[in-house]
């Protein structure tokens, strides 16, 4: 027998590397009080046992670094477990946080995209004002555009814009951080402004969609009115509450 | 050039080997030499339906595994001899199959076969990959009701994103629909998708629709495609569906309701 295993043709793949995008909870931090929080988290668990049961979590720690407060990350990993959650990511820390939390072998995160931060970007993100973030964010318009039919099974993900000019079937998913435009029948799911952009609107030709979401505001197929189905719809969000119109307003 | 022709569905028992057993005699019997293969490696039914299962020495697998030759697993069919039928090995399951492997077997059938039709397992795991990777052209078996309609769509995506043309960007699988087991009446019922549903759900090219019919179930049994049952109504549909995909301009049939169509002749209800 032949241990050549590079000239076997029957050779096992063992691992294989792909990209996926998961929707993960954010938990913001407000205070650095971690008996309030525990307090409220334990409320907010018994809410939903079973949703949250091993949930995982991304800690968010943009506003009390702002308010300068001191907050140990090990107590706080410890709490979140207790609640019966996984912390998985770190994000908006300083540079003591962003160690601690390397050291309970937990990934951090940038403040503003869902990027890792590699070792030696670290310095770099310090330096650079937010406004010159957002300025080179809104300087490049990506926008994407999709020709062919989005078959059941298929994901699209749009770092802007998203355009489709083909159907959306069933059981297929067009995720976008920008705007969705499907110039025919959307009947997948369709999720705008997934990074949180609360102005991103879906339009489409004809709404049969499975569900639709904006900023993560969701609405699944039984929530939508007879009156807005089988037509051409704009979809965007108001104080909190997804709003579907006719494209073309009655005068 | 040869073509690669993958029967493909994603669900089962929609009458994908049916399909692949009349659509491989009727090209035969058009004059061009073909091949047929079984891709349902651990579940062969291919040599059944054409009536061979009594003749099979070797198989797919051993032609992978260099334990036979391409000629030594060739089946020349009893009633064509333009026919050859490669069947599947029962004993092994979907691991023996490699991208690489089938990849010679079909390189080196291309050298001598006008058509070569792969007979894809159902799912969309190994076997239905491999066998719509190489592919030219894909059928994409469809009965008119949702969950296949769904799964016909979910294979559709595969076929455009999966396949060797996708991956190397070249121009596209030509993918064509076929209805089978279809029935006006039930449709006219309201129990069944009619064709405009599923072309609206899956906009893509009719090669033909396949009525219901006895005479498939009776074909199976005997072992002889359905195609060369040209009394049938599944036969006919067959045969407009290989003459349609060689080029030919053919009205479809079977897509109205015969008998309501006398009925409102005579005025009956």
């Amino acid at each position: 027998m032949s241990t050549d295993s590079k000239k076997s043709p029957n050779k096992l793949i063992a691992l294989e590397f792909k990209t996926s995008t998961f929707s993960v909870p954010v938990l913001m931090l407000l205070t650095d009080d971690l008996i309030s929080i525990e307090q409220q988290l334990k409320e907010k668990v018994n809410q939903a046992p079973d949703f949250f049961k091993n949930s995982p979590l991304v800690l968010d720690l943009q506003n009390i670094n702002k308010l300068s407060s001191i907050i140990n990350i090990s107590a706080l990993v410890g709490i979140i477990r207790k609640a019966g959650l996984l912390t998985v990511g770190l994000r908006g820390g300083n540079v003591e946080q962003n160690k601690q939390a390397s050291e309970l072998l937990i990934p951090v995160y940038s403040a503003l995209s869902g990027s890792v931060l590699a070792e030696n970007k670290k310095e770099k993100k310090s330096s650079p004002t937010p406004e010159s973030k957002v300025d080179e964010k809104a300087g490049v318009i990506i926008t994407t555009l999709i020709t062919q039919p989005i078959r059941s099974g298929q994901r699209i993900y749009a770092e802007g814009d998203l355009i489709i000019l083909s159907q959306v079937s069933a059981g297929a998913e067009i995720i976008a951080e920008g705007n969705i435009h499907v110039y025919n029948t959307l009947r997948g799911r369709a999720l705008a402004g997934v990074q949180g952009n609360e102005d991103a609107r879906i339009f489409c030709f004809d709404l049969q969609a499975e569900l639709i979401s904006i900023a993560g505001n969701y609405k699944v197929s039984e929530d939508l009115d007879k009156s807005v189905r089988n037509k051409p719809v704009q979809i965007y969000l108001q104080n909190e509450a997804l709003i579907i119109k006719d494209i073309v307003q009655p005068h | 050039m040869a073509r690669i022709i993958v029967v493909t569905s994603g669900k089962g028992g929609v009458g994908k080997t049916t399909t692949s057993a009349a659509i491989a005699m009727g090209l035969a019997k058009k004059g061009h030499k073909t091949a047929v293969i079984d891709f349902d490696v651990g579940l062969r039914n291919l040599d059944l339906i054409m009536g061979c299962e009594r003749r099979v020495v070797y198989d797919f697998v051993n032609v992978i595994n260099g334990e036979a030759t391409l000629n030594q697993a060739l089946i020349r069919d009893k009633n064509c001899n333009l026919l050859y039928i490669l069947p599947a090995s029962q004993t092994r399951d979907k691991d023996a199959l490699s991208q690489e492997g089938v990849g010679r077997v079909l390189d080196e059938l291309k050298k001598d076969f006008k058509y070569i039709v792969c007979d894809s397992p159902a799912g969309i795991e190994k076997g239905a990959h491999l066998a719509m990777y190489f592919a030219d052209d894909a059928f994409v078996v469809t009965n008119p009701e949702v969950s296949s309609v769904r799964d016909s769509d979910r294979m559709l995506g595969i076929l455009s994103s999966k396949s060797r043309r996708a991956e190397q960007n070249e121009e596209p699988i030509n993918e064509f629909l076929l209805l089978t087991r279809y029935s006006p009446e039930r449709v006219k019922l309201g129990e069944m998708l009619s064709v405009e549903d599923v072309q609206d759900i899956l906009s893509l090219h009719l090669l033909g629709v396949i009525p219901e019919s006895k005479s498939v179930l009776n074909a199976s049994n005997s072992g002889t495609p359905v195609i060369l049952d040209e009394k049938s109504d599944a036969g006919q549909a067959y045969a407009d569906i290989v003459a349609r995909y060689l080029g030919e301009e053919r009205p479809h049939r079977f897509i109205d309701d015969k008998k309501g169509f006398f009925r409102n002749l005579f005025g009956g209800k």
